[in-house]
Order: structure tokens, then sequence, then C-alpha cells
């Protein structure tokens, strides 16, 4: 659908859903789905098709994200496009099987060695899934580099009705891929080792200046019932699902809440959110981890309002009841300041 | 909160809106019997999610799949509450019983969950399904069975459950490879709708 001629993976649940997919998939299309033998080989052969400009893609749950984490910060020194998808499960360690956010850090901060980010998109259904794909695909070209799908377990495993858009033919022209000059050019090089500190320093920069640009550009949040707001609730991927049930649930008590629901994770939708929470008087984090989004929501209120957390973690999902009871709480302490 | 009407009200103001949760063990069926029942809810042209939850291992583990089917869109497609709960095996009889929202009803395969129900807010449908699946050389589909007798009790309120509606979604469940398949799982749900 995204114009991907090319996966490598490695299995592991609940993430194979995927592989399983594309192996039936890519043989159809004409591209090339490899199960490597190991994490670690799958993204270095996404690094090596990338560098020959073809769309490609690995995806993985958790444990291994984190060991493709080297071959990740790689493809982003190269300025490569790729796509990586991570279905989170509980961790940290091999952790367990079941759905998780806790990996929000790694993907927004430090999915590998460097000074680096990689698009974030945290889909919250089936259908965002695959629009997302095609959106996380056309941006890494767009702006050389690699883009991840942050989903989770139970977003991995569940049905939902999907319309599958036209299948995509065209893919921008990659001038800069290694795909041989056949005498007609000078020779491309993909390369991230850079000894001369000068040279590394004004790559570096130059990569952080074509970032400010996405963060102007990109944001992307959905916001719901935000308008008249007191009590805003923000969450992504699978727990906004929850806290969207936990804020019609209030809505039907005449509790003014709302939701603010991230789609991109980097770059953070900040200025979407200060100004969606200007007149609210309290914000709520729900997150399926201990709290780690709830940061960057405190940084794009600058502080200047409440934001209060509600988590599970280890593969235990918030029910909308329980966001619910933490809306009511907030609902009876101002209540009575207001 | 709470709606009093009998199995899959359908019609009158309230949108419909129905959370259905089907355990038992690995290897019986639990998650196909909750992708027929999605079709169907699919079929029909309602919004549907189904979002199963298992062990690491292939057969003999628990396994369970909450099935949502709802004129709205679906928030958390986790059941936690289920209106409808379909029961394959006595462990998850006894961890989920009491779930299951006062005025909702259980279907129950007796011939492995020996537990009595002593809920009385609870409609409580019991057949032997395993035991006929044995008897009338049905192996293997004690699922379907049980999905009947949810068929029959349902069919009177809508269309969504009808035998032709259950025959399309089996047609969609089904891989092409297996076809002759269907007309097996449809004699199964024929056995449980005369139960």
């Amino acid at each position: 659908m995204a114009g991907c001629k090319s996966f490598f993976g490695y299995p592991i649940t609940p993430q194979t859903e995927i592989s399983a997919y594309m192996a039936k998939r890519m043989p159809k299309e004409g591209g090339v789905f490899l199960q490597a033998e190991s994490e670690i080989a799958a993204v270095n052969m996404v690094l090596g098709a990338a560098a020959a400009g073809v769309r490609t893609m690995t995806s993985s749950s958790s444990p291994g994200i984190s060991l493709k984490s080297e071959g990740i910060s790689y493809i982003a020194g190269s300025d490569l496009p790729c796509v990586i998808i991570n279905v989170q499960r509980g961790g940290p360690g091999l952790g367990g099987i079941q759905p998780s956010q806790a990996d929000y850090w790694q993907a927004t901060r430090a999915l590998g060695h460097g000074d680096f980010h990689v698009l974030v998109y945290a889909p919250a259904s089936v259908q965002e899934m695959v629009d997302l794909v095609i959106e996380a695909f056309d941006r890494a070209d767009e702006y050389r580099m690699p883009a991840m799908l942050l989903a989770d377990g139970m977003l991995g495993q569940m049905m939902e009705p999907v319309t599958f858009p036209e299948v995509k033919k065209n893919v921008p022209d990659k001038p800069w891929a290694t795909n041989g000059h056949q005498g007609k050019r000078d020779h491309n090089v993909a390369n991230s080792l850079f000894l001369s500190p000068g040279d590394l320093h004004s790559k570096v920069v130059r990569r952080f200046e074509k970032y400010k640009e996405i963060e102007q550009k990109l944001p992307k949040a959905e916001t719901y019932k935000t308008e008249d707001a007191d009590i805003i609730v923000t969450a992504y991927g699978a727990a906004a699902r929850i806290a969207r049930s936990a804020v019609n649930m209030a809505r039907k008590e005449g509790i003014k809440a709302g939701l603010i629901r991230p789609v991109t994770l980097y770059p953070f939708p900040k200025e979407i959110i200060r100004k969606h929470t200007e007149n609210a008087k309290e914000i709520l984090c729900v997150e399926m981890s201990m709290g780690q989004m709830v940061e960057d929501v405190r940084l794009s209120v600058e502080c200047k309002k409440p934001v209060r957390f509600y988590g599970k973690t280890g593969g235990l999902i918030p029910e909308p009841a329980e966001v619910f009871e933490q809306i009511k709480r907030i609902e009876k302490r101002i209540g009575g300041a207001y | 909160m709470q709606k009093k009407e009998k199995v899959l009200p359908h019609g009158g103001d309230a949108p419909y809106k129905k959370e259905i949760l089907l355990a038992g063990f690995g290897g019986q069926g639990v998650l196909f019997a909750g992708k027929v029942l999605t079709y169907c809810g699919l079929l029909a042209g309602k919004e549907v999610s189904w979002l199963p939850s298992y062990g690491p291992e292939m057969r003999g583990g628990t396994a369970n799949c909450s099935v949502c089917i709802s004129d709205d869109p679906i928030g958390s497609p986790l059941v936690t509450k289920p209106d409808l709960f379909i029961c394959m095996n006595g462990p998850s009889f006894d961890k989920f019983i009491d779930s299951v929202v006062p005025g909702g009803t259980v279907f129950i395969d007796e011939t492995l969950v020996t537990q009595e129900v002593s809920r009385t807010d609870v409609t409580v449908y019991s057949i032997p399904a395993a035991a006929l699946a044995a008897e009338n050389n049905l192996s293997g589909m004690s699922n379907m069975i049980l999905l009947g007798k949810f068929f029959k009790e349902s069919a009177e309120e809508t269309e969504m459950f009808s035998m032709e509606t259950v025959k399309g979604a089996l047609e969609k469940c089904v891989p092409s490879t297996k076809t002759h398949l269907i007309e097996v799982n449809i004699r199964a749900i024929e056995l449980g709708r005369k139960k």
C-alpha cells in the first residue's frame, strides 16, 4: 500500500502478526520478505535496503527494539529513511507479552546513541495503523530519516474493520541512493562515520535544523470535546481509546471532560496541547506505563497547570471505569475551588 | 445505566451496544468463535472489535477473547464487564462469572463446567456442548455448538445472528483452503440451535 518493497524481521510476541502478513504480501508485490537470523541482522538489512533507495521496514516488540537500537542510530546517522514498528509489550528485560506503553521514553528520547530524533507515530486503531504507515513512509522519505510506529500489544492483536487505500506507485526520486552510478554521476556514499569533530558537528547541526522544521510542520493530535472542558485527559494509542470511553462516561454525568490524543509523539504536539488546555483547570495523563509522556505534557503547559497521572504497567490495561474514577476525583477537588 | 432487557435487545431508542466475553482452553476455538460473532456484527453494519488474550502456549493454556458490537465507535476493546459471557471451561467460569453485568446472559458448556451458578441476576443457558460434539461426530466443534445455542437465544431479537448472517460470517472466517469445513461448522451450529 505504501510502496514498501522489503521487510526484514525476526519473530517476537505480540508483533509476529506483521511478519506473517508481510511474508504473504511482499512476494505478491514483487518485494522481499526475509526472516533474518536476529533483530540486529534485520535492522542492518534495513540499513542496506534504505541506502539503496528502496522503501523498507522492520518490526519488533520492546526487547527486540532494544536490540535494533544500534542499527537505528546508524540509519539516522546516515540520513536514511525507513519505517520501524514497535508493538510494545511489558518491560524492562524480557518483561511480559501483554500490551504496554513503557517504551515512550525509548522511542522519543533514546532510540539509539547519539544526537538524533526519529519521527514517532502513535496509532490508536487498526485503521490508523494502515494510514500512519503510509504517512510514516512518506515523511521518512521527505526528511530522510527513520520513522517509528509506536503501537502496543492490544492494537497489534486486535481486529476491527479497516479500509485499505489505493496502492501507491509513486515513490519519490532518491538521487542520493547508492544504487549504482553506471558512470553517469559521482558515486553516492551512505555513511555515519565522521572522524573529524568539525565535520560531525556540522552534520548534526544541519540535521537539527531539519528537526526544527519538523517540529513546526508535523505535530499532530486529535482533540475530543475539549472546547468547554475543565478536565482534559491526555493519552495516546490504546490508552486513548480507554480514556475516550472514560470521557464519555464523565460527560454523561455532567462532568466537563475532554481528550487530547497525540498522534505524533515526536514531534510532540506541544502547541496543540497548550492551546486546547488554556481554559482547562486540570490535566490527567493516562498511560500504560509508570508515567512517561506525562513529562512532555507538563513541558507543553510549562507546568502552569496541574498535570496528574494515572497508569498501569507490566501488561495490565486500565479500565475506563478506573480512569472515570480519577476524573471524578479531580472534579470533586476543583469543584469547590472554582 | 444497566439495561434490563433480555438477551441482545435491539430496537428502541438506545443505540445497540454489547460486550461479549468468550473464554476457555486454547485449542477449543474460543478465538475463532469470537471471530464469527465479530463478522456477524460487521455484516450487520455495526462497529466491531475483536481482541484476543492468550498465553504463549499453542494449546492447553487459557484463552479468551473480547468482542464488542456497537452502533457507536468502540472505545476500549477490552471487555471487563461482559453483557454476554460464553464459557467453555471451569477455570474461566471461576475467573469471569462475577464480572458479568447484572441482567447479563451466560452460555455454558456443562460438559466441562461442573460448577453451579449461584448468581440469580443473570440468565443462564447450559448445554453439554463437548458431549454433543463427541456423540455427533463433530469433534472440536463444541465452540460452534455453544455458539448455535447463543444464536438461537439471540435470533428472535436481531437479524444480526440469523442463520443467513452467520453463514456469511463463516465464509469470511474460514480460510479459502478449508472451505469444506464451513458445512461442518454449520451442522454444529444447527445442532446447538436445537438445544
